[in-house]
């Protein structure tokens, strides 16, 4: 099992209703997200084009910032999903400092804190609240060894690409180009 | 025109618009760690030489320090946690691709080694001393008896602490000033070096400052060639570390570097060390106290700048 | 200069501490030991749900309301039976949660006072005593003037009550501000070419088309729930998107056409495309031949407008317009070419929308599939209530022979309508304001804030302290959507579907649902009969046991489909039909327009330019606010807690601005902008025009996240050009330039 999610930049509008639908599912504290929108503008008018992208964890199969935490709580589960437990989490920062994509933060209560592909949903059967809440459905998540499972389907059918496939983390969040 | 933002609204305190999570906790307990590996190493050296007698600040006195930066400088840390009732996680287990978790478990070995090496010279350089247990007279002995092999150790354990200092940061990748394999050993000889400055300054004894300063400039031969080396590998290197090395040439903190690191820091202590050596008199604190004070900045600066590379955005 | 009506503006009181989630406690993260670390997400089952439909924007989507076992709210989700939404909602109505949890909500009642200084100041008061006040006062307006001299502005769900009761009170005057400063022109437009307006949501049947024209509307960046999941779809379809827009809008970025077209001359472009249809034999000609009328004429009045004519005025190359214009074409009769929401912009925006209308008529996707569907939507019975009282005059007698054409009221005909002048009988003398911050959404501030000043009685039902309750007489404060019943929502669609809005929790603070306050206010005032029911609830369901529904159903369920009785969604091939126009058929040539002496086919006309030295001031939405009314909302202003001017790279250069510096906007007339704005230097908008959103520059400090955040547009957009045909306010002929330090000596506004 290797969840993965997949964003269609083509459809996505940059609204920011992962990023609501997230806060409200998540009790993600005001001033903090774990999921954001970027928006990525070349040429010159009237020869421009624009990009938007929802991103948040990558959840890597290589991540750097499991690797780096002192204690063990950065841990990988089921599927690939990268998790801290908060309760061994000492809030050194190591693992902000080793993600290439900012997407840890330090939560108020002292642990750090990101996104968990929504596995309290996924438990249940549901699809994460951002993908679940999108109007453009343009985000695809499931399952890559599933051949027949939304974000499969939609890789094997588009351009895509990673985010700093460099940084050697071996990210599981595809922009579908 | 190229133009990337978030527009969502994104301000991620300490993480936006750069990286600013780790402050002055980090760069003095690195520091301070190096400082004391430097101490430390040269306590084991000397002793091993059997030079305890010439370099007598350098084995006995001089090892005072030590154990008072590390207890500073984890404390420090401590302070730096931000779930601080849970620090003892980190002695539950060893995790090998930790860094950090390496630097925890070698503090832990290395503070109490400290300990017991001031405390074996205490009666030597104290007469007056007492330790009124007596099982602490007979762990004294102990100490004592075994002081060659407490020696290799220190030895061992402050080179693993003062490149462990250079490691922590260089096994960020996602921070491309650190990602260089340069970084680990640097400091341990930044470290090196201000132990001996420490310890030079400390010293009464004409030979041993002669000794010393003989060393240190060795080490900071050593250094200057290394941010050399370093800095031309980020220029040889990919877009984001080209960027990287800008910061020092041309970009926030050439100044900063140029001047208080390089020249202040080492250059001129350097030269001081060399007109002494040379037989002009300069009194010994003014190279010291640079090289201490050029040290200390080098670790900010390099936790700062460090913090504000990145990959995206 | 000191008016009656002064803007109250005292600070909130205990304003309270900043909800930044951040413990009092936290030294570096230091936490009681027995404080439990984790905060894990509730889950769905530990959760009752609540049936309801969103009230941040019009678009209504039907949802559930996810409330705690401690009866905390926790969510708003989609409800998934609602064709408006298909069980997703968008960023506001997720973020819905915030304008619930909001502190700065208005929490009693209250009632203007004067003091020994002459300054006036709110006091608190008990519902009975406010609502007394409203009723001596209305009373006594209605006694000197007539009834007809109230009017009520609405915009939200509770206007229905307060429209039963001004319909009862004596007074036919109610006015939306999405009539006259929104979607005006195109329902005249709609009703002079089809017989039908557009309506609201608009009948675009997005998901089946093979090609959408957006001239004018940036949907992406508007988020009309349904119509962005539409577009979507269409891409997922391979759907052929064409974008008129001087600025890339979002839609723009995923179109395959964009045309960068000169602002203002949108016109020329539609006849120029009127004219490719026509002249080389792409249009229509089945549906033309079948159901139009004044076809030749048309051929006629377009034969000089060529798209090399175009050129000349738009800037956009005539084998491009050729190009779209045989994309349409291709598609037809699967072709939308979208009426737009906000067409208010030049004046002669009537007939632009014509223009699109006829446009439309000739590729024949009104009511094909791909095109227009046939919108129906449920009609539930009224309840018994006495025959209103006939009024002696309507909002029209203030202009007389004007405006025959606008089919509802205009908000700012009224708010003109109250300033006194010699040649007009009468003006209006009380206004009752209801979920509309008209300083901000009328064009001319100082207009709008004149004609409050002659009022001799305002009453304002809100749920936050906008600007407009600043200046009211009385404020009474409305619960949430989220705390109260509403009427059942019966919004037309692809098929008749009713929604029920029920509380999920009580009301906060003193705020009371808008249908006890009308029914209140009407009981005091002898006028209960128009509420024959003693609690909403029994009202609703009655209605819906009328239906073979009920109450207890809906409650389940939260959204009812029923089967359509008004024909077929799509004209049936050959059916005969007959329009709502004076021929009976669909009117190229317009006799509405002609028989008012306006031109009966859209003639283009030139529109000022910027002078030197200014831009012209474009706005727009942003997907995650809606107007002026969630710029306070604590879930939103996390995604966006300031609207920026956007500025092309050159003229950046030339002004040597930098990205995210303040600059104060000031327009043509010297009117300067209160709160400076940031700057975003960006190649998406042209070097002539500048573009900011709409809804931000609050001044009321009681809101205390929006306060002073971003610049205000409404108060730069002095330049207001009425439509002569049915009154719509066009906003977008105003210009601005930069000035780079807080101007001295110019009011400004606190």
């Amino acid at each position: 099992m290797r969840y993965a999610m997949a964003i269609d930049t083509k459809k996505c509008v940059g609204c920011g209703d992962c990023v609501v639908a997230c806060q409200t599912e998540n009790n993600v504290p005001h001033g903090y997200c774990r999921d954001w929108i970027v928006e990525n503008v070349v040429g010159s008018y009237p020869n421009v084009e624009i990009e938007l992208r929802s991103e948040r964890c990558n959840h890597c199969d290589n991540s750097p910032c499991v690797r780096c935490c002192p204690t063990g709580a950065s841990h990988i589960v089921e599927g690939g999903i990268v998790k801290v437990t908060h309760n061994m989490c000492i809030g050194c920062g190591a693992c902000i400092q080793s993600c290439p994509y900012d997407a840890r933060y330090s939560h108020p209560d002292g642990y750090v804190d990101k996104c968990t592909f929504c596995d309290h949903r996924l438990a249940k059967g549901q699809s994460p609240a951002c993908v679940a809440v999108c109007p453009t459905n343009c985000l695809y998540f499931g399952d890559l060894e599933d051949p027949n499972s939304d974000v499969s389907k939609a890789l094997k059918n588009r351009k895509w690409k990673v985010l700093a496939p460099e940084a050697g983390t071996k990210p599981q969040l595809y922009f579908l180009t | 025109m190229k133009e990337e933002l978030f527009i969502s609204g994104r301000n991620i305190p300490n993480v936006d618009p750069y990286l600013n999570i780790w402050h002055w906790q980090i760069p003095i307990y690195l520091y301070l760690g190096g400082l004391a590996a430097g101490i430390m190493f040269f306590a084991g050296y000397f002793t091993i030489m059997r030079k305890e007698k010439d370099m007598e600040t350098t084995v006995k006195w001089a090892p005072f320090l030590v154990p008072g930066a590390l207890v500073v400088g984890l404390f420090a840390l401590f302070l730096d946690l931000k779930h601080q009732l849970y620090f003892w996680r980190l002695y539950t287990t060893i995790r090998l691709e930790s860094p950090m978790s390496w630097g925890a478990w070698t503090l832990m070995l290395v503070t109490p080694l400290s300990f017991i090496w001031v405390a074996s010279y205490m009666k030597e350089l104290f007469p007056k001393w007492d330790w009124k247990f007596n099982i602490l007279n007979k762990a004294e002995a102990l100490a004592i008896k075994y002081r060659k092999s407490m020696a290799w150790a220190m030895m061992l354990l402050a080179v693993v602490l003062g490149v462990y200092t250079g490691i922590l940061l260089s096994a960020f990748n996602a921070r491309p000033l650190w990602n260089t394999s340069v970084l680990g050993i640097l400091f341990l000889t930044s470290g090196l070096s201000t132990g001996l400055a420490a310890s030079m300054w400390m010293s009464k004894s004409k030979y041993e400052r002669k000794v010393l300063s003989r060393l240190d400039l060795i080490m900071i031969g050593i250094e200057l060639f290394l941010i050399i080396h370093m800095l031309m590998g980020f220029l040889a290197a990919s877009e984001v570390q080209i960027e990287a090395a800008h910061l020092f040439l041309g970009g926030e903190f050439t100044v900063v570097f140029w001047v208080f690191v390089i020249i202040l820091g080492l250059v001129f202590p350097a030269t001081l060390e060399v007109l002494e050596l040379k037989g002009f008199h300069i009194p010994v604190w003014i190279p010291a106290l640079l090289i201490l004070i050029g040290g200390l900045v080098f670790r900010f600066v390099m936790v700062e700048a460090g913090q504000i590379t990145r990959f995206l955005y | 200069m000191k008016t009656r009506r002064d803007f109250i503006k005292i600070s909130a009181a205990g304003a309270g501490v900043a909800a930044l989630g951040l413990s009092p406690l936290s030294w570096n993260g230091v936490k009681t030991l027995t404080a439990s670390n984790e905060q894990s997400p509730v889950s769905d089952d530990e959760m009752t749900p609540y049936p309801t439909y969103c009230e941040v924007c019009f678009w209504k989507c039907a949802g559930w309301t996810y409330v705690d076992k401690k009866g905390e709210i926790k969510k708003i989700i989609g409800n998934k039976e609602d064709p408006h939404c298909n069980g997703r909602l968008c960023p506001r109505g997720t973020g819905g949660i915030g304008m619930y949890y909001d502190e700065d909500r208005l929490k009693t009642p209250l009632i203007r006072e004067t003091d020994k200084e002459g300054n006036s100041y709110f006091r608190k008061a008990s519902w009975d005593e406010a609502l007394d006040v409203v009723a001596k006062n209305l009373k006594k307006v209605a006694d000197e003037h007539g009834p007809e001299c109230v009017a009520l502005f609405n915009h939200g769900s509770g206007g229905k009550f307060f429209g039963t009761f001004l319909h009862a009170f004596g007074s036919p005057n109610i006015a939306a501000p999405s009539f006259a400063q929104c979607r005006g022109p195109r329902e005249t437009a709609w009703i002079a070419t089809f017989g039908e307006g557009v309506g609201s949501p608009e009948p675009t049947d997005i998901r089946d088309t093979n090609c959408l024209v957006l001239i004018g509307s940036h949907l992406g960046e508007n988020m009309h729930n349904g119509q962005v999941q539409e577009m979507s779809q269409a891409i997922d379809n391979g759907a052929t998107i064409i974008t008129v827009d001087p600025r890339l809008s979002t839609a723009a970025s995923k179109s395959k056409y964009w045309l960068p077209i000169k602002p203002s001359t949108d016109l020329a472009l539609l006849l120029a495309w009127i004219h490719v249809a026509i002249y080389e034999d792409i249009y229509n000609k089945e549906y033309v031949e079948q159901y139009a009328y004044g076809f030749d004429e048309l051929k006629e009045h377009v034969k000089n407008m060529t798209p090399e004519w175009a050129y000349g005025i738009t800037t956009i190359k005539p084998d491009i317009i050729r190009k779209t214009a045989r994309e349409m074409a291709n598609a037809a009769p699967s072709v939308i070419i979208h009426p737009g929401r906000h067409v208010t912009w030049y004046g002669d925006d009537t007939q632009r929308i014509r223009a699109v209308a006829i446009l439309n008529a000739l590729f024949g996707s009104w009511g094909n599939r791909g095109g227009f569907y046939m919108k129906e939507s449920f009609h539930l019975p009224k309840p018994k209530i006495p025959a209103y009282p006939k009024p002696k005059k309507t909002w029209r007698d203030a202009y007389p022979g004007q405006f025959n054409l606008a089919s509802l009221a205009l908000s700012s005909g009224i708010c003109d309508a109250t300033i006194p002048t010699e040649d007009r009988a009468c003006s209006f003398k009380a206004w009752i304001v209801s979920g509309t911050n008209l300083p901000l959404t009328l064009p001319n501030k100082a207009n709008t804030l004149k004609a409050i000043s002659h009022l001799e009685f305002m009453v304002v039902i809100d749920t936050m302290p906008m600007e407009v309750t600043g200046y009211a007489d009385v404020v009474l404060p409305e619960c949430t959507y989220l705390e109260r019943y509403d009427l059942i929502r019966t919004s037309p669609h692809r098929e008749p579907y009713i929604a029920l809005r029920m509380p999920a929790v009580k009301p906060k603070y003193d705020s009371k649902p808008a249908w006890w306050i009308a029914k209140t206010l009407a009981e005091k005032m002898g006028l209960g009969d128009y509420f024959p029911y003693d609690d909403i609830t029994d009202l609703l369901d009655w209605q819906l046991k009328q239906v073979g529904s009920s109450l207890e159903e809906m409650q389940r369920i939260g959204v009812k489909k029923f089967d359509r009785e008004s024909g077929g969604l799509y004209f049936q091939k050959g059916e005969e039909i007959e329009f709502n126009t004076p021929t009976g058929k669909i009117e190229l040539f317009s006799n509405d327009l002609a028989a008012e002496g306006f031109d009966p086919f859209p003639v283009y006309t030139h529109h000022p330019e910027p002078p030197e030295g200014f831009y012209r001031l474009i706005y727009g939405r942003a997907p995650m606010h809606t107007f002026s009314r969630t710029a306070n909302n604590h879930n939103l202003w996390d995604l966006k807690n300031e609207n920026s001017v956007w500025i092309n790279p050159k003229v950046a250069d030339l002004w040597d601005l930098k990205k995210d510096q303040k600059v104060w906007l000031k327009n043509q007339d010297g009117i300067v902008s209160s709160y400076p704005i940031k700057v975003r230097v960006t190649e998406r908008i042209r070097w002539d025009s500048v573009y900011m959103v709409h809804g931000f520059g609050h001044s009321d400090k009681k809101l205390s996240r929006a306060h002073g955040r971003g610049a205000n547009d409404s108060e730069l957009i002095t330049k207001v050009m009425i439509d002569p045909v049915m009154g719509g306010t066009g906003m977008r002929g105003n210009f601005v330039t930069f000035l780079k330090e807080k101007p001295v000596d110019e009011e400004v506004e606190s």
